[in-house]
């Protein structure tokens, strides 16, 4: 077949064929991957909460709730319970001060406001070296303090959190999260 | 040309990358660490393999002057598709590779093989063609990811093989430079031979 010439009917004919035919792919491919999508990013949200929480039995993700912050968008509050008995709080927060862009955290927090643990969900930090906010040796220093008299700042600020070698202003975002974190649940309406 | 020749020329004597130098932006930025190079260059060869097939398929019925925004259209929908695919079966690779995905659309490689191969040559050809170039990709990814997270890291596809946090110049986008920069010039090397 012959290679069809450039004139207006064909170009617009031929780009709207075109088109049409990619929407409708893609259409068909949305369909089909929407529910692993939505289900992956479920399980990734579950799994945090499981590693920043007491044992629970409920389904944090079906309870979830929002909190208004300080800081712009409300967080999301995930309530623990076991036997129907509130065990701790899962909270999403992030902190826009990271070196490269957003940093979101899961802090699990106990009932009467005790960091339980914490976990990283998302990060673009320098490899090796802000990246290291993932690791234990940082962010385990967290656990077990509660914030109303652990001062949430890196020591050079006047507080007392190590901060990451070479990584300040990472650790201090860290920090940012975990407070904006735990002044939300500090002043929000817990259910 | 045989149509081995159209498979084999992406390897190493056209190799996208080391020889035509086509596609740094995303060579260097993804290849921190062999995983993430590997699966940017599977990505795009998924890409450009049906790419190139589609677009020799309708070359005859693209006219001239919109040929660059039909390929583009062809192409953007294959990335749609890898995305889609990524981010619902492999999570935790979307996740670092995320951003970059939707920077294949604008990949040099994957356009320049449409416009000069894929639209004047057979089906078949093209298929040929796509996949070589791909694999040539991918190949150049994995060797330059392979070398940063052995240097930079110390571990080879996340297993840890020297002791200690390695160079770190080397997983940041300085290191990309020097790491490709080196390799092109072994290849270089390598052909004159």
């Amino acid at each position: 077949m012959a290679k069809i010439n450039s004139s207006f009917k064909n170009m617009v004919l031929s780009l709207t064929l075109i088109s049409l035919g990619a929407s409708v792919a893609l259409g068909f491919v949305h369909e089909f991957t929407k529910e692993p999508i939505e289900l992956s990013k479920q399980n990734k949200k579950i799994e945090a909460i499981k590693k920043v929480v007491p044992e629970f039995t409920n389904d944090p993700a079906d309870e979830m709730y929002k909190l208004p912050s300080e800081w712009g968008d409300s967080l999301e509050v995930y309530p623990a319970k076991r036997d129907n008995e509130l065990v701790g709080y899962g909270i999403k927060a992030y902190s826009q001060k990271g070196y490269s862009g957003r940093i979101t955290l899961v802090v699990g927090f106990k009932p009467e406001g005790t960091i339980y643990n914490i976990t990283v969900l998302e990060q673009k930090e320098t490899p090796g070296l802000g990246t290291k906010m993932v690791l234990p040796e940082f962010k385990d220093q967290f656990n077990d303090k509660n914030p109303d008299s652990f001062i949430l700042k890196v020591k050079k600020d006047g507080g007392e959190v190590d901060a990451i070698t070479a990584a300040t202003i990472s650790s201090r975002a860290f920090c940012d999260a975990v407070q904006n974190a735990y002044s939300t649940l500090k002043k929000g309406d817990l259910k | 040309m045989t149509q081995l020749q159209n498979f084999t020329k992406g390897f190493i004597r056209e190799n996208p990358i080391l020889v035509l130098v086509l596609g740094t932006c995303p060579t260097l930025a993804t290849s921190t660490s062999a995983l993430n190079g590997l699966g940017m260059g599977l990505a795009t060869t998924f890409v450009l393999i049906g790419s190139n097939v589609v677009i020799s398929l309708l070359a005859n019925l693209i006219p001239d002057k919109v040929r660059i925004p039909a390929f583009i259209v062809v192409i953007a929908s294959f990335v749609t598709v890898v995305d889609l695919v990524m981010q619902a079966y492999v999570p935790s690779l979307y996740e670092t590779l995320g951003i970059f995905i939707p920077l294949i659309v604008v990949n040099c490689i994957v356009l320049g093989r449409a416009e000069a191969f894929a639209s004047k040559n057979s089906v078949f050809s093209s298929l040929l063609d796509g996949f070589g170039m791909g694999l040539g990709f991918t190949m150049a990814l994995g060797i330059l990811g392979m070398f940063r997270e052995l240097v930079g890291s110390g571990s080879v596809f996340g297993y840890k093989f020297i002791k200690g946090d390695g160079i770190l110049v080397f997983i940041l986008a300085p290191g990309a430079f020097i790491a490709l920069g080196y390799l092109i010039a072994i290849i270089n090397r390598i052909r004159k031979t």
